[in-house]
């Protein structure tokens, strides 16, 4: 398609062919989603009914750290493995040390992330009985770590490298470190031990949201950090 | 149920959309984005499926919770694809192929 000309380029036959078909696809799953029969969920009643086993008064967040730990375990699990192929295809790129930052944008700097960090805080806690958990706290942390980045703090070149890691795999260990713990207690793989389940979950995703939110700001950052100049290995 | 009809079919026109232009365009950057309006087509047909009106019963929390974690892995499964897409244009000698059809050749056909 053409930006600068007056009207669009003229679809060929076979763009008009490949249009063709998938309106048809999409009235096709239009009539699915119209013809099936109205909101009636199933799985509500029997979360409702293992509600009081699973450790948390949230029926999300018992689904989503208790009836189907083990897709939360795999989906922590796919978002290191995306830290871990950035950082094995690129380094960080970042404009040299000594660039003026303006004050308005570090007045916003330091009033937001602390109450970013904070409110990540709260909605991690907040998880275990309304809306809110390690996904939503993570991208808030996510968004406070961009917010940091772009600012390009000259404090952010002196972040040992380890720290990073670390904090990386810190909700992955512990999810597998809890699942591992209560194989062992209970037999069962995220099992969790009767009347314990509050506390681990909570853990789980104290960690795991430490660690979402670390891995959406470096993917922002795009790269592992680059050893000479930024971010290098501090004693 | 009038208004998950309403959020499911703008769910299904954004995957049209994004499937169509996923076809028809080469450029990586193209690509990823349409897959990315894909996505949000489908999180909203999920979460539009679990909609109950204020006051008859309980939310269905399996689809909120796929959603909720799939947004995240939807993001970082973009970061990816477009590290990746900036290395392929580092490393091939060639401009991109949507680039050529854009500027120079616009008769090019697109196939």
């Amino acid at each position: 398609m053409s930006r600068t000309g007056k009207s669009h380029k003229r679809l060929d036959g076979f763009q008009r062919l490949l249009l063709l078909l998938v309106i048809c696809m999409v009235m096709l799953l239009g009539y699915i989603i119209w013809s099936t029969p109205g909101s009636k969920p199933v799985l509500t009643d029997a979360v409702a009914q293992m509600q009081e086993y699973s450790g948390v008064e949230s029926p999300v967040t018992a689904v989503l750290l208790n009836f189907r730990g083990y897709d939360t375990l795999l989906e922590v699990m796919v978002l290191l493995l995306a830290v871990i192929g950035t950082w094995s295809l690129t380094e960080a790129f970042f404009p040299v040390q000594g660039s003026e930052i303006s004050p308005v944008q570090m007045g916003a700097v330091r009033l937001l992330a602390p109450v970013m960090c904070l409110v990540a805080a709260y909605l991690v806690w907040q998880g275990s009985h309304l809306a809110g958990g390690a996904f939503q706290g993570g991208a808030i942390l996510g968004a406070a770590g961009v917010l940091v980045l772009v600012t390009e703090l000259p404090g952010l070149r002196t972040i040992p490298v380890l720290s990073l890691r670390i904090g990386l795999v810190l909700g992955p260990l512990l999810f597998t470190g809890t699942a591992l713990f209560c194989l062992f207690i209970t037999g069962d793989l995220l099992g969790y031990p009767k009347g314990a389940g509050g506390w681990m979950i909570l853990l789980v995703e104290t960690g795991c949201a430490v660690s979402i939110g670390l891995t959406l700001a470096l993917l922002f950052a795009g790269g592992r950090p680059d050893k000479e100049s930024i971010w290098k290995n501090n004693p | 149920m009038i208004t998950t009809l309403i959020y499911s079919l703008t769910g299904l026109i954004l995957f049209g959309m994004g499937f169509f232009t996923l076809i028809i365009h080469s450029h990586p950057l193209r690509k990823i984005l349409a897959v990315n309006v894909m996505s949000t087509g489908v999180f909203l047909i999920l979460v539009a499926t679990a909609y109950i009106p204020l006051g008859e019963g309980e939310i269905d929390p399996v689809p909120h919770a796929m959603v909720l974690t799939g947004i995240v892995v939807s993001v970082s499964v973009t970061a990816l694809a477009l590290i990746l897409a900036c290395r392929i244009q580092e490393t091939s000698n060639s401009s991109l192929p949507g680039r050529k059809q854009q500027g120079e050749v616009p008769e090019e056909s697109i196939r």
